[in-house]
């Protein structure tokens, strides 16, 4: 039994005594930067926002698989096809590290994909915008996973253990993913007229939904200083956020490419880059499930599940028959 | 609703099977594929191990005092507890 659930009257008070020390124990463990493990004890609410944060962190990748799975077949050479193949292939081993990770925390794989196909769990706003161009697969290993980066890494110190875990092994997986985007649009930036052309779209198409990426900003993210506290997570969305713009802006000079941002300038008291305001609303609006292809994401999504349910029920019939021969 | 195993890996011979996650799967069988697919497509393991996550039997975070605390004040268990001449060789 790891959480303090008595029914009996008597032990009531004793019980709400004996909560308050473990929830003592448990902020000091946390703010000494100790490891959670799954049979810890922990504050109900800490559980519920790691299964709400690790759940769609889960979706996220597992969506991220379907605007690259547009280009998959389209890919320009037998190099750039492997390299994208490998890099879906990694994006769906996220998700599943991630899904086993919340399981440790008392939530099934069915529950929550229910609740991605029911709606009621998000995923990166990022993936409701459609891959238009080959570029886009350039764009994406770069701006998005580089953003994703950003917000990862310090997640490898993230106080629930399994969780950390898994991120360790997804950072070391997604500087791959980043490299072989920055060269794929090398290679278009000092190509033809043509080719640097898409390039630019692509930019100028990914830049600002890949600032979203970091969240809202701090003044109107409510959570994050209990998650904060927490160390759910570790830096704020606004610190995140310039990181990601500080270094990006000289990757796109190599690349020669201008981001589309005509109030982006150094500033020198700083140390760091102005940049442009972000449209919140279409932020908000993606969020509440607005985004130019969230319809299709989703669908997509349900009709795998469903179209496949007869192979995961074959195989657990499977299972069944063969349990039941050994057993006689 | 399809079982859950957990999966451990051998790094490289000589190496013990190590924890790294888990996989869903109707089959040992299927989730040692699985295995391989989850966690080893980076040359991570030459050997995997998979086994019903019921079928673990874990310590209870609850005790670990009683249980592990009790090493701490028999320090006389590691070698350096025992004070020996410098002159003393090959000890």
């Amino acid at each position: 039994m790891y959480t303090v659930e008595l029914s009996k009257e008597s032990l009531v008070d004793e019980a709400a005594g004996a909560e308050d020390a473990l929830r003592a124990a448990f902020e000091a463990r946390v703010a000494a930067d100790e490891f959670i493990e799954p049979k810890d004890w922990m504050p109900e609410a800490y559980r519920k926002t790691l299964i709400r944060q690790i759940s769609q962190h889960a979706h996220s990748e597992i969506v991220g698989m379907l605007p690259e799975g547009n280009w998959l077949t389209r890919a320009p050479s037998l190099r750039r096809k492997a390299i994208l193949l490998a890099k879906i292939q990694d994006e769906c081993g996220h998700g599943l590290y991630l899904y086993a990770a919340a399981e440790t925390l008392g939530v099934s794989r069915e529950e929550m994909t229910e609740a991605l196909h029911a709606g009621r769990a998000k995923y990166s706003t990022i993936f409701n915008y459609p891959t238009l161009t080959w570029a886009d697969m350039g764009a994406i290993g770069w701006l998005v996973d580089g953003a994703a980066i950003l917000n990862q890494v310090p997640l490898q110190r993230t106080s629930y253990g399994p969780y950390a875990r898994a991120m360790v092994r997804i950072c070391k997986e997604e500087s791959f993913h980043q490299r072989q985007g920055f060269e794929s649009m090398m290679q278009l930036a000092h190509g033809t007229k043509a080719q640097r052309k898409m390039a630019q779209d692509a930019l100028n198409r990914w830049w600002w939904p890949a600032l979203m990426m970091f969240g809202p900003p701090d003044d109107n993210s409510p959570n994050s200083a209990q998650s904060m506290r927490w160390r759910i997570k570790r830096d704020t969305n606004d610190e995140l956020r310039q990181k990601f713009v500080d270094v990006t802006v000289p990757q796109a000079e190599v690349l020669g490419l201008t981001i589309p941002d005509p109030d982006l300038k150094w500033n020198s008291e700083r140390g760091s880059y102005d940049y442009g305001e972000i449209d919140w609303e279409e932020f908000y609006a993606v969020v509440r499930g607005e985004g130019p292809v969230a319809k299709d994401r989703l669908k997509a999504r349900v009709d795998a599940w469903e179209g496949q349910a007869w192979v995961r029920e074959a195989a657990l019939a499977h299972a069944a028959k063969a349990n039941m021969k050994a057993a006689a | 609703m399809t079982p859950i195993w957990e999966v451990f890996v051998r790094a490289k011979g000589g190496l013990s099977h190590r924890h790294v996650g888990s996989v869903h799967a109707a089959d040992a069988k299927m989730a040692v594929s699985a295995a391989r697919d989850v966690y080893t497509r980076r040359m991570e393991g030459v050997s995997l191990w998979v086994v019903p996550s019921a079928a673990i039997t874990a310590s209870d975070p609850g005790e670990a005092g009683p249980l592990f605390e009790p090493a701490a004040d028999k320090v006389y268990r590691h070698p350096t507890f025992y004070k020996v001449p410098d002159a003393v060789k090959h000890i």
